[in-house]
């Protein structure tokens, strides 16, 4: 064959559509929009209990994890992300999803080796970064006494 | 004897395809070649706990279908070749383990369906084997599980990506001169074909240069031209992977093949109704596409003369984290009938 790895790769890009990136940011915008939204609503709701701030947040998170983890439950979540993306990958809607999802999938291969060892299969690597980073934040507060 | 030019094998005997079947999934049977198959499962998990298990399930039904076809026995089978997409090729082995027939475990990708026929083929042609069954099979959510993220997970699709079919194809081939049935006339085994590509989201593009290699390759060996065919089918280039095929065709060979191609990709979906981007892919695509539409209208005399070549991306997840570029793989089959 005489085409070169290059070319080829130039006309695979040419004959390949690319995603429609507006369209999916506008979208994005939205549903993520939307998401923050309703969690704001639960803060000001809660905040006229009697309930401190550092409660209301917790309990907003928790209800906002709930109805990801039900929706993906029956499988509607991921037809709502299929057209929000990042709107509903960042929130912590995204990240609820990404440890229901695989506990769902591997329940076949029972609850230890199939659910709960791959529970974390998709969320891993950002509890792995997030720690990670928290650990540098903390040294770089430390060692500039910022705190 | 069989006999070879270039790449291409003669094959002597030309086994007869006695009969076919198709067993699919709900949204296969919602597609354009719904009335097609012989069987459509509204539920994908065929009431079975797991997606392997209803992959399995699958192609157990879809060869015990062929051989209801073929008014054959069980025990009249030499020999099963059958491959599928799972790890260790379970799809096949579990489907096949209470048929008690001599399993011959494949692995070319999507690819498979082409393989299992020339695999069976040779098998016929050596003269030990008098009744075969070539049969293929992959389920959309175990090949999702296995190769990209669990079903739930709320993830976008690219406009590359195809969709996997669930859906399996058997064809019972028998060494017959007396047979009005299709047979096999050549076989060509592809060869492995990688220009860089890396996006596991784009197997079209992979695939292409495979496909293109090998109808030039069999279109050389045999001195004809994409004229004498009443079809060229590819696997599951789908519409980018088609795309770049005929453009590859028409600029280094100078070979049109827009009027005789067609991909069992772009057949057995609606791609824009039923919103599966370039359209279908995965072995049992090629495999329930070819053991209904096209080996049905061989039977009723519309094709005479078909080269069925199916395209595999041999890659893993592994190979894919690694970094490594895809390989892609096309082996052809050329069908004829004696039908007037």
């Amino acid at each position: 064959m005489s085409v070169s790895k290059d070319e080829y790769s130039n006309l695979a890009k040419r004959f390949s559509p690319g995603s429609p990136v507006f369209v999916d940011c506008v979208k994005a915008f939205a549903v993520g929009g939307l998401i923050c939204s309703f969690a704001e609503l639960l803060t000001f709701l809660f905040s006229k209990t009697s309930m401190t701030l550092e409660e209301v947040k917790a309990l907003v998170l928790v209800i906002v994890i709930a109805i990801t983890a039900i929706l993906t439950g029956f499988g509607v979540f991921d037809k709502i992300a299929k057209h929000a993306g990042a709107g509903t990958a960042v929130p912590i809607t995204g990240f609820a999803n990404s440890i229901v999802s695989p506990a769902m999938e591997f329940h076949s291969e029972g609850l230890i080796l199939g659910t709960a060892a791959n529970m974390f299969k998709l969320a891993g690597p950002v509890i792995v970064f997030g720690c990670g980073s928290a650990v540098l934040y903390g040294l770089i507060v430390f060692v500039f006494k910022l705190y | 004897m069989a006999t070879r030019k270039g790449k291409t094998i003669f094959l002597e005997k030309k086994p007869r395809i006695i009969a076919n079947a198709a067993a699919v999934g709900k949204k296969e049977g919602e597609g354009p070649l719904g009335k097609e198959f012989d069987l459509v499962f509204s539920d994908d998990k065929l009431g079975l706990p797991s997606w392997e298990k209803a992959e399995s399930e699958l192609l157990k039904r879809a060869v015990e279908k062929a051989l209801l076809n073929a008014a054959t026995e069980k025990n009249e089978v030499d020999a099963i070749f059958s491959g599928d997409l799972l790890d260790q090729c379970i799809g096949s082995s579990f489907g096949l383990r209470s048929l008690k027939i001599p399993v011959c475990g494949l692995y070319g990708a999507c690819s498979t369906m082409a393989l299992s026929l020339c695999t069976a083929s040779l098998a016929i042609e050596t003269g030990g084997f008098d009744c075969c069954v070539a049969a293929t099979c992959s389920h959309f959510c175990s090949a999702e599980k296995q190769f990209r993220y669990p079903l739930e997970y709320g993830g976008q699709r690219t406009p590359t990506a195809q969709w996997t079919v669930t859906g399996a194809g058997a064809a019972v081939l028998k060494n017959s001169k007396k047979s009005a049935s299709p047979y096999i006339d050549k076989i060509h085994l592809g060869t492995i074909c990688d220009l860089g590509i890396t996006d596991a989201n784009n197997m079209g593009a992979a695939m292409a240069p495979a496909a293109k290699k090998t109808i030039t390759d069999f279109l050389c060996d045999t001195g004809t031209s994409p004229s004498d065919y009443d079809m060229i089918l590819t696997g599951d280039l789908g519409k980018v992977g088609s795309d770049l095929l005929k453009e590859l065709m028409l600029r280094e060979e100078g070979i049109d093949l827009s009027s005789v191609h067609n991909d069992c990709g772009l057949l057995i979906f609606d791609r824009e109704a039923q919103d599966v981007h370039a359209g279908g892919s995965g072995c049992g695509c090629s495999a329930s596409v070819l053991c209904s539409y096209i080996l049905n209208r061989f039977r009723n005399g519309f094709f005479k003369k078909v080269l069925f070549v199916a395209t595999g991306a041999l890659m893993s997840p592994v190979s894919s984290l690694q970094g490594e570029s895809i390989p892609g793989i096309a082996h052809a089959v050329l069908i004829k009938s004696d039908n007037n």
